[in-house]
Order: C-alpha cells, then sequence, then structure tokens
C-alpha cells in the first residue's frame, strides 16, 4: 500500500501518515493532535498544518470543516526575540 | 455508555486519567468524563516539572513517592512518557533564603533525598547559561533526581492503559448534577439528561472542582488563579535541569524537545481571566535575560495561560468529604498537580477500593481549613 509521506507540518516533521495514525487511535480534537503530535507547536504556530489538519479530520470523521473548530491563537503572532521584548526601560528603572 | 459502575470520575486531567488507571487495575468499574478534552485544563497547560524540594514534610514525601513511580512509568504504560532527571536548582538570594533552605535541605534528607547546597560558583557548572550576579544568588539548592515528564503524553498513556483494562472515558461530556440520598452519594446526571449510578464520585475537576462541589453544597475553598507562561524556538540541548527562583517566582528549563519554557507570577486577582498580558512578557522577558543574559537572542514562539487551581495553604484537597459519603475531592493541587498526581492517585485508589487510611489524606482533607492554624507550603513559585 503507498504510504502518505506527504509532509503536513513542516515545523514539527509530521507527515499525513502521522496524523491519521493518531486520529484512528482516537485523537479527533484538534487541540489533542497538536498535545499528541506537537502539531502546530513550531515557529509557523499552524499556519500552514492546520488548514491540511482540518482537511484530514473531515475525511475521517466526517465533519464539516466549519464544525471543526481552530486552535487558540497564541501571541506573539510572529516570533519576537526575549532582547527586543525586555529592551523597554520602566521609568523607575532609568 | 454504562448505566452503573463503582465509581464515576469528573475531569479528564493528570488526576482523573491517573486515577481511573489505578482503579480499573483494582477491578472496579470505573466512568470518567471529561467536559472537554483530555488535559483540556490545568495539565495542558502545566510547565513539565517534577519537584521533589518542597517546605512541608507531606509534599516532600508525596513527591519522592512520585518520582519512584515517574521513573517506571514509561515501562509500566508501555508509552514513553518522555521522563527525565536533570535535577532542579532553586536559587537562595539572601540570609532569610539561606535559613529556609538549610531548614528545608535538613527535612528533606530525613526523608532519604539527596539535596545539596550549592556555592555560588557552582550554579554554573550546573546551569552554563546562568548569570549568578545577575540572578542576585548567593547559593542553590540542587536535587539531581527531580526532573520532567511530558504532561500529555503522560495523560494520554494513562487514559489508554485505563480504557484497556475496562474503563469507560467521555470527553465532551458534562456532569451537570449530582445526585445525593441520606447524606451519600447515588450517582450523577451528565448532559442535563442520563443519569449514571454510583456511589463514589471523585471530583478532579480543577478550577472547576469549586463549580462541580457547590451543585450538592459543599463549600471548596479553592481559587482559580491565572498562570502565564512561555515557549522559546527549539535550541540544542543546554541545560538539563529546572531553575526556579522563590523570591523571584520564576521558573524555566529547557524541553526534550529544545524549547524553553518558563513563567514568573504577575496575576495576583483569582478569576477565569485567559487572555495573556504584555505586563507578563515584558516582566517574564527582563527576568529571563538578567537570569540568562546569552538568552536574549532566542526567540519567543508562544505565550499562554492556565490556571493554578488555589487552596489557602497552597496544598491539596485529598479524600472523602466529611458531611457526604461517597464524595472524594482530588484537587487544589495550588499548580502542582502533574507531579504529585502518582503518589496521590495511589493512595486515593487504595482508599476507594480498600477503604485504606493514610495520614497524607487525614492531613489534607477538606476540614483541616475549619481550624485556624495551619501548615503553609513556603516552596511556590510559578
Amino acid at each position: 500500500m503507498k504510504k502518505r509521506k506527504a509532509i503536513v507540518c513542516r515545523c514539527e516533521d509530521l507527515t499525513e501518515e502521522d496524523v491519521v495514525e493518531a486520529i484512528e487511535e482516537g485523537y479527533t480534537d484538534i487541540e489533542e493532535l497538536r498535545k499528541k503530535l506537537r502539531l502546530g507547536m513550531g515557529p509557523c504556530q499552524g499556519r500552514v498544518c492546520i488548514q491540511i489538519v482540518r482537511k484530514i479530520l473531515q475525511k475521517y470523521t466526517g465533519k464539516e470543516i466549519s464544525k471543526i473548530p481552530l486552535p487558540t491563537s497564541r501571541p506573539p503572532t510572529i516570533p519576537i526575540s526575549l532582547g527586543t521584548l525586555s529592551c523597554d526601560k520602566d521609568e523607575k528603572e532609568s | 455508555m454504562k448505566k452503573k459502575v463503582d465509581v464515576v470520575i469528573i475531569g479528564g486531567g493528570i488526576n482523573g486519567c491517573s486515577l481511573a488507571n489505578h482503579l480499573s487495575k483494582k477491578n472496579m468499574d470505573v466512568i470518567l468524563f471529561e467536559k472537554n478534552y483530555l488535559t483540556s485544563g490545568a495539565t495542558g497547560s502545566c510547565g513539565a516539572g517534577i519537584r521533589q524540594q518542597w517546605s512541608t514534610k507531606e509534599n516532600t514525601k508525596l513527591a519522592i513517592d512520585s518520582v519512584k513511580i515517574f521513573e517506571k512509568l514509561s515501562k509500566e504504560l508501555d508509552r514513553d512518557i518522555e521522563f527525565r532527571q536533570g535535577g532542579y536548582l532553586v536559587a537562595i538570594h539572601d540570609e532569610k533564603d539561606m535559613k529556609q533552605a538549610e531548614k528545608n535541605v535538613e527535612m528533606q534528607r530525613s526523608l532519604g533525598l539527596k539535596v545539596d547546597i550549592l556555592k555560588p560558583e557552582e550554579i554554573t557548572e550546573v546551569v552554563p547559561i546562568l548569570d549568578v550576579k545577575g540572578m542576585d544568588a548567593i547559593g542553590a539548592t540542587f536535587c539531581p533526581t527531580d526532573g520532567h515528564a511530558n504532561p500529555f503524553l503522560t495523560t494520554f498513556a494513562y487514559a489508554t492503559a485505563a480504557e484497556k483494562k475496562g474503563a469507560e472515558i467521555n470527553t465532551h461530556t458534562s456532569v451537570t448534577d449530582i445526585i445525593v440520598k441520606n447524606k451519600q452519594i447515588t450517582g450523577v446526571k451528565i448532559n442535563d439528561k442520563d443519569i449514571i449510578k454510583a456511589d463514589t464520585v471523585v471530583n478532579s475537576a480543577g478550577v472547576w472542582s469549586k463549580e462541580i462541589a457547590k451543585k450538592i453544597g459543599v463549600n471548596l475553598p479553592n481559587e482559580p488563579l491565572r498562570k502565564e507562561i512561555i515557549a522559546t524556538e527549539r535550541l540544542k540541548p543546554i541545560f538539563e535541569c529546572m531553575v526556579i527562583s522563590f523570591k523571584d517566582g520564576i521558573y524555566f528549563s529547557q524541553q526534550k524537545e529544545g524549547h524553553i519554557v518558563g513563567g514568573i507570577p504577575l496575576e495576583k486577582k483569582p478569576g477565569f481571566r485567559t487572555i495573556p498580558t504584555f505586563d507578563f512578557i515584558k516582566h517574564m522577558s527582563k527576568t529571563l535575560t538578567r537570569y540568562s543574559p546569552v538568552l536574549k537572542h532566542v526567540k519567543i514562539l508562544r505565550h499562554w495561560t492556565g490556571f493554578y487551581d488555589v487552596t489557602p495553604d497552597a496544598r491539596p484537597i485529598l479524600g472523602e468529604t466529611p458531611e457526604i459519603k461517597g464524595f472524594i475531592q482530588c484537587n487544589g493541587f495550588s499548580g502542582h498537580g502533574f507531579m504529585l498526581s502518582p503518589m496521590v492517585t495511589k493512595i486515593l485508589s487504595e482508599y476507594i477500593s480498600d477503604k485504606k487510611p493514610n495520614d497524607i489524606l487525614d492531613n489534607l482533607n477538606l476540614n483541616r481549613f475549619k481550624d485556624k492554624k495551619i501548615d503553609y507550603e513556603k516552596s511556590v513559585v510559578g
């Protein structure tokens, strides 16, 4: 059988097969998949993989895409260095 | 779905799932309800640390015994829970801290824990990226057998193991009522319609435990306290131990995958607010780069919030509620539910299935808040 080796999550190096296996094990909530596989936890924060995973979930659970909630968005929107975030001096410190 | 069971567990976090596993090992019929998904509460937001360095004897004992269980858990559950022992380094900032540290270390050693007081120059031998001056540290305590495990994988592994032994785990299902007759639990109502009969109900719903107990007039003193936490991008392995300071409240460590994860307390007002704040990120990045200036080049990927289920003495509430038979508390972990879970759930399962008494259950019972003298846990971070 042809294996589903297409990469779904580039940051965490997950294939379609990894996702399908987890769904078949019973992890059918997108948040559960994130926590089981670290899906969408890399630098892009799920921008690439989440839409693909929703489609895979639709295929395997029969749920409409609109009924598959997106995971919570977390700040910062893009990665920011600790140096940038800490450079702002408070008045009392200066 | 089963209609009659021995035990209903409310809450699919680390403690609920671990308890389900223990009880089904003892051939009890167990059903677990989780209103969202497994690990959706505090377990899923937690910093993954496992610490044995405490100021109260009960917590130290519970933690030492829990680590012994964690050490064998991957094998027992036949899943890798990513347990590793890189230690915990607890900063000491002044003479007052030092006195408390000496007292703690003496008590911890009396219980058989290997823990040492490090000199300032020994701190960077353990964690090379720390700046002892920036930390303002005059020393540190270090316990090499403290460590980490993956809270998600541990919870999922417990749930799978419990299901294999016959437990039923229902996610996205709410317990909407608890039924009591003559001060004895007789069952629960789920999703406002179905009734499941059971003589025992375990309240392991984390910050929602108070709401659950209120349904049958039991008043828990727990309060939800928002906690914020960050994760950085992945780095090559730099250090293995968790660095914490009770004075600054900071804790941070490098996870197995390479991210540095940590937090610092800011919120003082209890409540169910979940929005991450800029004040936190400013305070956290300033303190973290003070402890380790080299980290200023490292990027933050994610910032999220979770809740500590906090009790007045920062210790959990465990065991049967005095006024209602069969109502078991397993909550109020005040930020330490993951690390204490192996032993807590073992003791509770022995009480539930064999009525085996335990000093820890007596000392941490809900009725302790009726007395005025409370033994506070002082070693709290985050």
